[in-house]
């Protein structure tokens, strides 16, 4: 990775951008990533640009046995959109240490290993195997699966359920690897369960995941995916995903985020870092474009220089300040108190 | 490399920005002929490209996928490519209100191409609708390498037929079946192709169609024991490799079934490797099919 982050201070367009960002004890030279399950593992986008240049690689979530996943239909394009029920199809952690992990490192590539189980048993197995081979950045834990003990309910949608995963992964992880929890939208106060993940050891949370959905093909009558349901992707869940790194960020000033839900351009990048955000994960655009992170990354540089940032640090929660900065001062310089401020519009 | 060209390291497929160079329509299709610079020069029979959709802002987030019909990788625009279109939905309509200088973002060339013999052998040609496409291409690769060619094209009626004019040009024989009967004989396409397989000694067979026509092309040729390459049409998210959206179960060299990406791994398949009844379905003993039960 041969990149210059030296360059600081009013930055000209020529000169290298600052756009480092750091989660938890990981620092990235960027802040844009793939989105799991839209990347594979990374080696099919490195045909159409450089997957070093940009910040990592999130890996398409890997259970401890191979799995064959759902049925086919697997997706129903929605409107500015699509639902997904792939299944988590994959080979097994086993085979992806071997080939898709063993590729990722001799490409120099920063790598985010996404993990997923039925059970926590399952998921506390596959991060003992991660732990032993390393050659990884960081984990993120995609508690959005079907518990296998309790009715396919997902584990993402209670509070307790999301801490017991983040728990056990925690517990079979090496101390210093950075923890990701992937939370899900379809959740009444995700505040609460970015809290919990958070008190659980996460290091941070992914935010968010697809919502629930379903299509029904108006030609068979008949649901239009073999899984009936299926996750809803793409830029019409982006204000969904804006609202909920606003609220996370709001209630939790310091916990790293990545934030992902339809980012298509650098400037959808930049709108989920003034929210909070501190790296951006790219997913179902890269289906539209193979080249959309390289392009989204070099845009969002260009949208922070528009603004006058002079790195992507500073950007970082931006939207926020007028909340928790909001000190209103008078000519004397001195702050008004909460309840001053309640009656500015009466006072001369 | 062309500007504004991305290239594939392994792959060879890149994406490119072309231009519509001519919209014609014949019959119930719409033949797209589109600069596709770097896209031309590495086709070969049986791969594919993807197609944007309603430009950068568009509703439509998923790009189309087309069968290669021919290329000419020269020429005044630097490289142009044929493609066929059935308007089925909105994407296709879009296509097919394009006309000349409207600007096209493709990626390509997609997917594995059809294994072309090493000897001149004879070969038999199966197309059903627009899956006539990418044989023009296919065929014209096998007459360069010796091979006699015997094509057999079938639709539900003489409208939908595809590609008759080209592939009689390219074809040792062609040889016409609609349901219907209004041209050529009445019947399907595999009526013709078991007339021509009980009749000749054929050493491969190559089709594209609806899925339900492979199924018996592939059937027929299995149970002679002749070697047949299907193309495939599964809906595709990415056309790339690494959504898992266009899987179907292959029984691979070890006979064991894995849910295989048509657009990698595909979209030609050998026929007596596809389990074609099974399609839609996982069936019982594909590889990591246990974890599913436990699931719903
Ligand atoms: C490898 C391959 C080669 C193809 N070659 C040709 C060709 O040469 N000429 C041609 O006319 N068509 C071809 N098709 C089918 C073509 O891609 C679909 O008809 C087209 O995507 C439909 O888009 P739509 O917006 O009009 O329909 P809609 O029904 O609105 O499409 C909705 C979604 O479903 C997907 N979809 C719908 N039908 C199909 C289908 N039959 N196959 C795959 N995806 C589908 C679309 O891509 C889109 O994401 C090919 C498909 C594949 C996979
Ligand atoms: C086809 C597909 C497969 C996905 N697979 C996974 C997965 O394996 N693990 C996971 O945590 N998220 C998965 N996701 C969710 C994405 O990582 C992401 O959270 C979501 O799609 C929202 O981002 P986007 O709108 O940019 O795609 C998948 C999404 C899609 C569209
Ligand atoms: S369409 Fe995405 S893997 Fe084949």
């Amino acid at each position: 990775m041969a990149l210059n982050l030296a360059s600081r201070g009013n930055a000209s367009p020529e000169s290298t951008f600052d756009l480092r960002t750091q989660l938890g004890s990981l620092e990235l030279q960027s802040p844009v990533l793939t989105a799991s399950g839209c990347a594979a593992a990374g080696r099919e986008l490195d045909n159409y640009f450089d997957i070093t240049a940009i910040g990592g690689i999130v890996t398409k979530s890997i259970m401890l046995a191979p799995r064959s996943g759902r049925a086919t239909p697997r997706m129903a394009e929605t409107p500015s959109g699509m639902l997904n029920s792939i299944g988590l199809q994959g080979p097994g952690v086993e085979s992806f240490l071997e080939t898709d992990l063993a590729w990722l490192q001799q490409r120099g590539a920063r790598t985010i290993v996404s993990i997923a189980g039925g059970t926590a048993d399952e998921f506390g197995k596959v991060a003992a195997k991660l732990r032993v081979a390393g050659g990884f950045d960081a984990i993120e834990v995609n508690i959005s699966c079907p518990n296998v003990e309790d009715r396919g309910q997902v584990f993402a949608c209670r509070a307790d359920t999301s801490a017991q995963i983040i728990q056990t992964v925690r517990r079979n992880s090496d101390n210093k690897i950075p923890i990701f929890a992937k939370l899900s939208p379809d959740v009444t106060d995700i505040v609460e369960i970015a809290t919990s993940v958070s008190q659980a050891g996460a290091t941070g949370v992914s935010v968010i995941n697809t919502l629930l959905g379903m299509v029904i093909d108006t030609q068979t009558m008949r649901p239009a995916l073999a899984g009936v349901t299926g996750g809803l992707s793409g830029p019409a869940i982006r204000p969904i995903a804006v609202r909920c790194i606003w609220q996370i960020r709001s209630a939790l000033p310091n916990l790293p985020i990545i934030g992902m839900g339809g980012v298509r351009t650098g400037h959808d990048a930049l709108e989920m870092v003034l929210a909070g955000a501190n790296a951006i994960s790219v997913g179902t655009s890269i289906f539209n474009d193979p080249m959309a992170p390289m392009r989204i990354q070099k845009e969002l540089e260009q949208e922070l220089r528009n603004r006058g940032f002079e790195s992507l640090t500073q950007a970082i929660s931006f939207a926020h300040r007028e909340v928790s900065e909001a000190v209103i001062e008078d000519e004397t310089g001195e702050s008004k108190d909460e309840s001053e401020r309640d009656w500015d519009f009466i006072s001369e | 490399m062309s500007v504004g060209a991305s290239e594939g390291a392994n792959s060879g497929a890149i994406q490119v920005n072309g231009e519509v160079l001519d919209v014609q329509r014949t019959g119930k299709y719409f033949l797209m002929s589109v600069t596709a610079p770097g896209i031309t020069e590495r086709a070969r029979p049986g791969q594919f490209v993807t197609i944007g959709i309603g430009g950068e802002e568009s509703s439509m987030v998923l790009r189309r996928s087309f069968a290669i019909q021919g290329v000419q990788a020269r020429g005044m625009y630097g490289g142009t490519l044929d493609f066929v279109v059935s308007p089925v939905g909105k994407g296709t309509q879009w296509l097919t209100k394009l006309r000349r200088h409207d600007p096209l973002n493709l990626v390509g060339p997609l997917g594995k191409p059809f294994t072309l013999p090493t000897k001149p052998v004879t070969c038999v040609l199966v197309g059903g609708g627009y899956g006539a496409a990418p044989l023009i291409m296919l065929a014209q690769a096998l007459r360069e390498r010796g091979c006699r060619v015997d094509t057999i094209i079938g639709a539900s009626t003489e409208e939908k037929l595809y590609g008759g004019l080209d592939l009689k040009r390219v074809s040792t024989s062609l040889t016409l079946a609609t349901e219907d009967g209004t041209a050529g004989i009445r019947g399907r396409v595999t009526d013709g192709l078991i007339d021509t397989l009980n009749s000749s000694k054929v050493d491969v067979v190559y089709a594209c169609g609806p899925m339900s026509m492979l199924a018996s092309v592939a059937e027929e040729c299995t149970t002679r024991k002749i070697f047949s390459q299907c193309s495939v049409e599964e809906s595709m998210a990415c056309g790339i490799g690494v959504c898992m959206t266009c899987v179907l179960p292959v029984i691979g060299e070890d006979g064991v079934t894995r849910m295989l990406r048509s657009c990698v791994e595909g979209p030609i398949f050998r026929g007596d490797r596809v389990r074609w009844a099974d399609i839609g379905t996982i069936p019982e003993g594909t590889w990591g099919g246990e974890g599913l039960r436990s699931w719903r």
